[in-house]
């Protein structure tokens, strides 16, 4: 016997017609639902481009774009928020170069959308040529911290140390500034508000979050029953209930707590409430992480005799974080449209600086769907631009396919 | 030097300094940490009732039989604002789980249809739904709330020009009127006999689907519930003189509208928000549910000939089901905590209720406190049960 001789091709792509034809209209049903679904899109597409041409009116975003991104920030002052951004790009790039794959697709992200920002093909006033120029220039700074931090590489502790003082330096520092200070005037943080507060408290609430969240999870997983009933116990009571109680019940609390008269920053109120909530749910997705590591990695670290802290700090916990980091980003994404809430201690996020510009002018009330729809719109792209990150970052790290 | 080796190696065990004995750490790190977490609550507990009583903020609910002196408006039992203050939160407490149900319900069915296009075939149904996901997966729900009550809802015409759709569907600034059915006099004996189809059909159809399991023999289980279901209810509707229900329609008199049912625009809007936001998530679940189904059972099922009702209904749907269910019940709870986002848009749930009350000096802390426990209530209760149906359908592994 000869071996078969005949190569076997795949077959062939199908053209368009047949691709139709078989995802389409393959049967009657399939028929009826295409030409149904078909006259609904057009329906909705034609209502849309309609609405978008002829009626939407974007004045109230135009004219306010400013307040949208930074609240009530003084303009001369921005500035200070701009060189923020254009240190944390920097940070980015440079993360990006040393930690390759983890941190690709969220630096490509934050590039494309700033990258995107800065060519936005509308005339905004507060979006001039220097400021669409800066965005560029924070893009391309972005790409340098990668060029430098892929051919200088260095220890990635020294990153999360230059990380740590670069956010301590703008939350504390560069943004507040301070009362006697000729170079940086104070802005008190009732001025500061929109886009800007929204990313803040999403921001610190996840990262400060982070390591009461695997203590609260170290805990629940102890054999000390005291313990472990406390940290079950707060888990559960603050999974119970809604942010919007934990939100008001912690301003008054602390109110309680504080000196009878004195004033507490509502900003910091609001992200000591965000904090505690997402350091539950934070508890919980790590121990999920706890438990997928095997049990053989716990007993091979106790035979060659570590202790409970160092098999949790140099066994446990690193393997743990590396499977829940795609979780941690969905909760990401979650907390930051959970920001919202925060209009309840009166803070002017996104939402809030919405509001207050529909009543602002009573022309406006008649173009709250423009407004809505366009803070609706950068929600929108943030969370998908993160969750497609975070699909991303799980290709790259295989979770699930081990 | 051989033979006391057993005996070296027990003196050095009991050796062990009590302050490297496994056992005394444990301990003792367990009453440390009683102590420390202990000692933690009682400071603030101490604190927080010297902070209470400086501010002269009472920490009694006394408060509850006061007066609540704060309308609500649709309630769902008699309420007016001479009521107690206690009863005003129930008022409260009953719309929480009014609009709850309602969206668990409607957002099951809409997320369950929309997971089952994402899974069609077809490919544009299957697009469209996965617009529909990602669209609503990636906003705030209160955005989406603020975009269905402000520039939906509240923009509504007023009632002289309200919008008519169909023939007894009004919309305006007053909400939407529907027609609403109510029972006659003798209504009530039609209704029990509905009841009593339903309850007899389930009997019959469990008795008789387990006889023929039994006994291997056709018992007809399928056709005698379905008559039971459909004969009852006419039967009823005879004794019960022919005429137990009349249909009321909403009709302009004056300035407003009379009769039918009304559903106020923050209610509508509320539901309508709460119900497509949710859908989104529950959509996922059951795609996801579905689709974790091994691919070889399906086809061995269509293998031993069952057609493709039974294949989905025999064979998919069960083990689904069992994917489904918990995180179900996540999103279930989820709706019910979201449903305090109703404050924002002004429709008066429990929450609502508590921030009014607050504003009355002095009971801020123990009404949270009320709202809280009210939310863990319903979260824990909710989880118990479906708990319990989650035990009942997983797969008993043996």
């Amino acid at each position: 016997m000869s071996a078969p001789t005949e190569t076997f091709l795949p077959p062939a792509p199908p053209g368009p017609i047949t691709w139709i034809r078989q995802n389409l209209f393959n049967n009657w049903y399939n028929s009826l639902i295409t030409i149904l679904t078909l006259l609904l899109i057009i329906w909705a597409i034609s209502t849309v481009i309609n609405w978008f041409l002829y009626i939407a009116d974007w004045r109230p975003v135009k004219e306010f774009f400013l307040l949208f991104m930074v609240g009530q920030y003084p303009q001369d002052l921005v500035w200070r928020v701009g060189i923020s951004l254009a240190i944390i790009c920097l940070l980015f790039g440079i993360s990006w170069g040393i930690g390759g794959q983890l941190i690709q697709s969220f630096a490509i992200t934050i590039g494309t959308l700033l990258g995107l920002a800065a060519l936005i093909p509308v005339q905004i006033d507060d979006l001039t040529l220097p400021v669409r120029a800066f965005l560029i220039g924070c893009v391309a700074l972005l790409y340098l911290g990668f060029i430098w931090g892929r051919k200088k590489p260095m220890r990635g502790l020294y990153v999360l140390i230059a990380w740590l003082l670069a956010i301590g330096l703008i939350i504390f520092g560069l943004l507040p500034g301070f009362s006697n200070s000729q170079v940086l005037p104070a802005v008190p943080s009732t001025l500061w508000g929109g886009l800007l507060v929204t990313l803040i408290l999403a921001v610190g609430g996840i990262v400060i979050s982070f390591p009461i969240g695997i203590l609260l999870a170290l805990g629940r997983r102890s054999s000390l029953p005291v313990v472990k009933g406390f940290c079950t116990a707060v888990i559960e009571l603050i999974r119970g209930v809604p942010l919007v109680t934990i939100l008001f019940m912690f301003s008054l609390i602390l109110q309680v707590f504080l000196p009878v008269g004195s004033r507490f920053d509502r900003l910091i109120r609001a992200l000591i409430a965000i904090t505690i909530f997402s350091a539950a749910y934070m508890a919980e997705n790590i121990r999920g992480g706890l438990q997928a590591v095997p049990s053989g990695q716990i007993e091979a670290a106790k035979a060659v005799g570590m202790n409970t802290f160092y098999i949790n700090l140099f066994i446990v916990l690193p393997q743990a974080i590396r499977a829940v980091i795609p979780a941690i980003v969905g909760q990401f994404i979650a907390l930051f449209k959970d920001t919202t809430l925060v209009i309840i201690l009166g803070i002017n996020e996104l939402l809030g600086i919405g509001r207050s510009v529909v009543n602002a002018d009573p022309e406006f009330i008649q173009l709250q769907l423009e407004v809505y729809l366009f803070i609706a719109a950068i929600f929108w792209i943030f969370s998908y631009a993160m969750s497609y990150s975070s699909r991303k970052l799980e290709e790259a790290l295989g979770v699930g396919e081990r | 030097m051989a033979s006391n080796q057993p005996d070296e190696l027990y003196q050095t065990q009991t050796a062990i300094p009590f302050w490297r004995d496994e056992r005394v750490l444990r301990n003792a790190a367990q009453i440390i940490s009683a102590i420390v977490i202990i000692g933690l609550l009682a400071w603030i507990t101490i604190n927080f009732i010297q902070g209470a009583n400086q501010r002269g903020m009472a920490l009694n609910f006394r408060f509850l039989r006061d007066p609540a002196e704060f309308p609500i408006s649709d309630s769902v039992i008699p309420y007016d604002p001479s009521r107690s203050f206690g009863y005003a939160f129930l008022v409260g407490l009953i719309k929480t789980l009014l609009v709850s149900v309602i969206g668990i319900v409607f957002s099951t069915i809409l997320g369950t249809l929309i997971g089952l296009a994402r899974l069609s075939t077809n490919w544009l149904l299957s697009r469209l739904a996965l617009v529909y996901i990602e669209f609503h997966r990636n906003i705030p729900l209160l955005v989406l709330l603020f975009l269905w009550y402000f520039p939906v809802f509240s923009s509504l015409p007023a009632v002289e020009n309200s919008i008519q759709i169909g023939e007894t569907v009004y919309l305006s600034e007053r909400g939407l009127y529907l027609p609403m059915s109510r029972l006659n006099e003798g209504g009530i004996i039609w209704v029990i006999s509905i009841i009593l189809a339903v309850v007899l059909a389930v009997i019959v159809w469990r008795v008789l689907s387990r006889r023929q399991v039994r006994l291997g023999k056709t018992t007809y289980f399928a056709p005698i519930s379905l008559a039971l279901l459909v004969f009852i209810p006419i039967i009823g509707w005879f004794v019960s003189g022919g005429n137990p229900i009349r249909f009321e329609y909403p009709s302009l008199q004056g300035f407003n509208f009379q009769g039918g049912l009304r559903l106020t625009p923050e209610f509508a809007a509320l539901v309508i928000g709460l119900t497509m936001y949710t859908a989104a998530f529950i959509a996922e679940v059951v795609r996801a549910g579905v689709q974790a189904v091994d691919r070889g059972q399906i086809d061995a099922a269509r293998a031993i000939g069952l057609n493709q009702i039974r294949v989905l209904g025999l064979v998919v749907l069960p083990q689904a089901l069992r994917i489904i269910i918990p995180p179900l019940i996540s999103q279930y709870l989820n709706l019910a905590k979201n449903s305090s986002l109703a404050f924002f848009i002004g429709y008066q749930e429990v929450f609502s209720v508590g921030k009014i009350a607050i504003n009355q000096a002095g009971r801020a802390i123990p009404v949270f406190a009320m709202v809280m426990i009210s939310y863990l209530l319903i979260s824990l209760f909710t989880s118990y049960i479906l708990n319990l149906y989650n035990r009942r359908i997983q797969f008993v592994e043996r």
